[in-house]
């Protein structure tokens, strides 16, 4: 065999040497257009994950990369004056140009050919090779020799960067953000060696502008760096090595082979340079080609098996570096935030570490955040010993105490005859109460006969409907602390037999039956209708009334420009398209006790040319809190059957995030989350009452949440480990029995622990005491 | 799980009487479903015709299309066409409807493919219509009509599912792939307000024994030859041993999976023995 290599990069060697060793028989040739000392970019970065596969790969350039690496476990947060530390992540970093020394070295031990200085525009130089390996990276030329293959597709991210290195040796990944009067800056920077760091800068382009660094050259661009960064610096330099500042861009390829030629690493695949995982993926794709190699004999059959196994890898990775990528595009929006809060979110911004994944790394930190939610904003306080996590922390909306921040759907039913359920709601309810949520939501009930979806759903319009109603929320109250909601809607999905109402007589698809368009005396009766259903609520007993303005129905039609298209003072701006909307929001307010909290279902997005954006839907949502709306749901999609919907994992969790922290409105989130951990992305914006735990509850109940919540934080610490024996309740006190297991310095140490808590009617602890120890 | 087998309409050398001995030998076989692939510019025969030839020589056995490219057909035709095959095998047809993947098709359909999507979202708007009013006969013996499925795997074609379909058709690929198809169309279905969950329909290609698997191999290469490279992966996948099979049908039943129907990929009688033999196996 003889394989032609492309471009003298990590990748590149790493594959000419692991593929000579496979097979010493064959010949290869690595041709590189820089000389052999040449480098950009100061240090790369990697997984303890990536080192165990290049020891098994080629351990004797493990060991020498071993030697030569700086490693720690530490990240840095400067943030708002605080430095938040962060430990138990494992990283490596080592300079690029000594990776690529021993890379080289270990090339030639092996009888790798290689060529430095000979820049290429074809293949010619490799015709007589059986196997050609572009490594030649993301500006490189192979991948342009097969587009209609290959079909590469850059995506431009919007901020700029620049990378320089610096002589300041750190000890952790460090982040650091800081805002002058250009805007806000951040640092991406981490050790390579004993002496030298890498020193990433990276900022939006208006504060590029702004802080002239677009007319700026090398040096000007390094003095305005070393002095906005020079409290980290301390004194250290800046070093430059072709630092210019260049826009990120994002690579995907539908095919990373064609015919005998295969692409590796940059050349076929790029990721954010914020999750840091460029070479390594590069490393990776050439043991996995080789690998590939070995087993099959058809050359076909091997590159088609790499990229099998290659390419999800790679796009997990590149899903998580786009969500990285943009959250440092938009990290403004949580300026807001404590430092702790905000330490959280940035370590889990790629949602490749979650909450669960941080506990285990480093539960002292997690714990500061359970702390922090669960006790309110009191740094004058000691953080409890025991706080719950962050999903089971409780939440208060004006009078409604919820006890942990899930909220549970009961199932659809769609047997009603004009609006009356044929099956019963209360174990319906009282199931969807029985998960443990702390708020549970009914579906959608129709508050006028031609507002329902079918003819078999839900209503709350006809007194026989208050019956079934009550039974459903009796059922919630008597068996768990949690809240249910009433929801309006209209517009229909399927035919019912009767004609609907729409702001605009536009139907769904063309063959659809359009609705009828309001007019006249309908905004006085559907507004009234909703103002009685809001009162039939009241009597029914619900905790949460939640207005349903989302997924196509009445209210959601005004807010789109795409179903609404009148001419009137309804129709038009964004502010004619909340009119309505904003009125029946005002009434159903005014006639719902004003200690419950309202919350709104809004469609946040069409997703189609023309439709309702997420900007929007922040003024809307920013709209809707100031009429008294407590929560929002933020929903997309629906509006027009091309309209843009995801459903993938979390799907609606970014559009919660921007309501929550734009609009400043608590946001409720919703789509496909399939487990706590993506839930818990999810954090209030206002302070909680202190030591508010159970709403209401049963006595079994409320032992349940605080046993549940204490088993949860024996899983979580690594040197500390808590039993809960048994827990006695009475009416205004729970008694826990624990034992608490720690391990310090190697020596185990076994405690028991008494906490009381004394429990007041409206579901606050009191006072806590902790006996034993 | 159910498993269900596809008709050898588009294998290689497919004769009309293979293919009615295969339907009449799977209606007597351990298969709950017969399957058909929708192609217009390619060798195929017809899907509906072909299932109402199966339907014609078959009692019990499941008819299925998976999926049927909606987009093509007229819709008020289509409607008739698919209440007449449910007339011929009542309360055994399964429609599948997606808008297929190849402009091709199209073109020699005379279609044009921009906004098939929404054009599929109003086709199926119209055949609950027609089947319900009545003024386009036959009447399906089930006063809804056929079961119907959506496929594909955009956010549009999952809300379409959700808003109008009993079901999802899923194009193929590893369970894992599946499982991820499953979790998005559950989160459509319940963002829709519908009770209950999809019903959830799979497939996969097989040919058993080691000269099958390379005409195998050779057909789905033909077959997916317009998805460029991507025809390599499908040809890898084909299912060629037992110990494959079995394994599909348990990451599949993992995943929440009702029904995997596995097409052939030779034009070969013994495939179906083969096949029934696994699954007795099983």
């Amino acid at each position: 065999m003889k394989y032609g290599v492309v471009g003298g990069g990590p990748a590149g060697l790493y594959f000419a040497l692991l593929s000579r060793k496979a097979d010493p028989s064959a010949e290869v040739r690595v041709v590189e257009r820089n000389a052999p000392d040449a480098t950009f970019g100061w240090g790369v970065v990697f997984s303890e994950e990536t080192l165990g596969a290049l020891r098994d790969a080629d351990f004797e350039s493990y060991t020498q990369i071993q030697d030569s690496f700086a490693r720690w476990s530490a990240i840095d947060i400067h943030y708002a004056g605080a430095l938040i530390r962060s430990r138990g992540h494992v990283f490596t970093g080592i300079s690029r140009r000594v990776l690529l020394g021993i890379l080289q070295r270990r090339c030639l031990e092996v009888g790798v050919e290689l060529r430095f200085d000979t820049e290429l525009h074809d293949l010619a130089a490799f015709d007589d090779c059986d196997l050609v390996v572009g490594a030649d990276g993301v500006n490189g030329f192979v991948r342009g020799l097969s587009p209609e293959t290959f079909k590469p597709a850059l995506h431009v991210h919007d901020t700029k960067y620049a990378w320089f290195g610096t002589d300041l040796p750190l000890d952790a990944f460090t982040f650091i953000f800081r805002r002058n009067e250009h805007g806000l800056f951040q640092v991406h920077a981490y050790p390579f060696d004993a002496r030298t760091s890498t020193f990433i800068v990276e900022c939006p382009q208006d504060a590029f502008r702004r802080a002239g660094l677009d007319q700026a050259g090398e040096a000007a661009s390094i003095a305005y760096c070393e002095r906005l960064f020079e409290p980290e610096l301390r004194g250290h330099r800046l070093l430059s090595n072709r630092s210019l500042w260049v826009s990120f861009a994002t690579l995907r390829s539908a095919a990373w082979h064609h015919d005998r030629v295969v692409l590796l690493g940059d050349a076929a695949h790029t990721a954010h340079f914020s999750i840091g995982s460029g070479t390594k993926l590069a490393m990776e794709d050439a043991i996995a080609l080789v690998d590939s190699l070995r087993r099959h004999r058809d050359l076909e059959a091997a590159l088609t098996d790499y990229e099998l196994e290659r390419q999800p890898v790679v796009e997990r990775f590149q899903e998580a570096a786009l969500e990285s990528a943009a959250y440092f595009e938009h990290v403004s929006r949580y300026e807001g935030f404590a430092p702790i809060q905000f330490a959280f979110n940035l370590l889990t911004r790629s949602r490749r570490i979650t909450y669960v994944n941080l506990s285990v790394r480093d539960p002292v930190l997690t714990r500061s955040v359970d702390a922090f939610l669960a006790d309110g904003r009191r740094p004058d306080r000691e953080p409890p010993l025991v706080a719950v996590p962050p999903l089971f922390a409780p939440f208060s909306i004006r009078s409604a105490h919820l006890v942990n921040r899930v909220a549970a759907a009961m199932p659809a039913t769609e047997d009603g005859v004009d609006g009356l359920p044929a099956t019963p709601l209360a174990p319906l309810s009282a199931s969807a109460a029985a998960s443990g949520a702390g708020l549970v939501l009914t579906e959608m009930v129709a508050v006028a006969a031609e507002g329902r979806i079918g003819a078999g759903s839900p209503g709350l319009y006809r007194p026989e409907h208050l019956h079934a109603w009550k039974e459903a929320v009796a059922a919630v109250h008597d068996s768990s602390p949690a809240r249910i909601r009433h929801q309006g809607i209209d517009r229909p999905l399927r035919q019912g037999g009767w004609t609907t109402l729409a702001a605009s007589a536009v139907s769904y698809t063309p063959r659809g039956v359009a609705p009828r368009a309001m007019d006249g005396d309908d905004f006085t009766r559907i507004k009234a209708a909703f103002v009685t259903a809001a009162e039939m609520a009241v009597e029914c007993g619900f905790d949460l009334l939640a207005l349903d303005a989302g997924l196509g129905y009445l209210l959601a039609g005004f807010l789109s420009p795409l179903a609404n298209r009148r001419a009137d003072v309804y129709g038009g701006s964004l502010e004619n398209r909340l009119r309505f909307p904003l009125e029946v929001a005002a009434a159903v307010r005014g006639a719902w006790p004003s200690d419950r909290p309202m919350a709104l279902r809004l469609n946040a997005a069409d997703g189609t040319v023309g439709g309702v954006t997420l900007d929007d839907a922040v003024l809307m949502a920013a709209a809707f809190r100031e009429r008294g709306c407590d929560l929002v749901h933020p929903v997309l999609g629906q509006t027009t059957p091309d309209g843009w919907s995801d459903y993938g994992r979390a799907f609606g969790v970014p559009a919660a995030d921007r309501v929550r922290n734009e609009a400043h409105v608590p946001a409720l989130a919703s789509g496909n989350i399939t487990s706590a951990d993506e839930g818990r992305r999810r954090r209030p914006r206002r302070p909680l009452p202190p030591g508010a735990i159970v709403g209401k509850p049963s006595a079994r109940s409320r032992a349940q949440a605080i046993k549940a919540a204490q088993r949860r934080q024996g899983e979580m610490f690594d040197s500390l480990h808590l039993d809960v024996h048994d827990i006695l309740v009475s009416d205004a006190h729970v008694v826990s029995l624990m034992t608490l297991k720690t391990s310090k310095g190697g020596q185990p140490a076994e405690q028991k622990l008494v906490q009381v808590a004394h429990v007041t009617d409206d579901g606050k602890v009191k006072e806590l005491w902790t006996l034993g120890g | 799980m159910r498993v269900g087998v596809g008709l050898p309409t588009s294998t290689a050398n497919a004769t009309g009487e293979l293919l009615v001995e295969w339907a009449r030998r799977a209606d007597g076989g351990p298969f709950n479903s017969l399957g058909v692939v929708d192609r217009v510019a390619y060798r195929n025969l017809e899907p509906l015709v072909a299932l109402a030839a199966a339907a014609a020589v078959t009692r019990r056995i499941e008819l299925l299309t998976m999926v049927l490219i909606g987009p093509l057909r007229n819709p008020t035709l289509l409607a008739k066409q698919l209440a007449s095959i449910e007339v011929l095998a009542p309360g055994r047809l399964t429609v599948g409807l997606g808008v297929g993947a190849r402009d091709d098709d199209y073109t020699v359909a005379e279609l044009d493919p921009r906004r098939r999507g929404a054009r599929l979202a109003d086709q199926l708007e119209l055949l609950r219509t027609v089947w319900e009013a009545g003024r386009v006969g036959p009447r399906p013996s089930s006063p809804a009509g056929p079961r119907i499925l959506v496929g594909g795997g955009s956010g549009q074609a999952f809300a379409r599912m959700a808003r109008y379909a009993d079901g999802y058709a899923h194009g193929g690929g590893p369970p894992r792939a599946f499982a991820s198809a499953v979790s998005k169309a559950r989160a459509a279905w319940t963002e829709a307000g519908r009770p209950g969950t999809p019903l959830f329909y799979g497939m996969a290609y097989f040919a058993l024994g080691e000269e099958a698997a390379n005409t195998g191999a050779a057909y789905l290469r033909h077959y997916y030859a317009f998805t460029g490279p991507f025809a390599e992966k499908v040809a890898a996948a084909n299912l060629t041993s037992p110990g494959s099979i079995v394994d599909m049908l348990r990451g599949y039943e993992e995943a929440g999976c009702d029904q995997l129907v596995l097409f052939p990929t030779v034009s070969e009688l013994e495939q179906l023995d083969r096949l029934g033999e696994v699954l007795a196996g099983r």
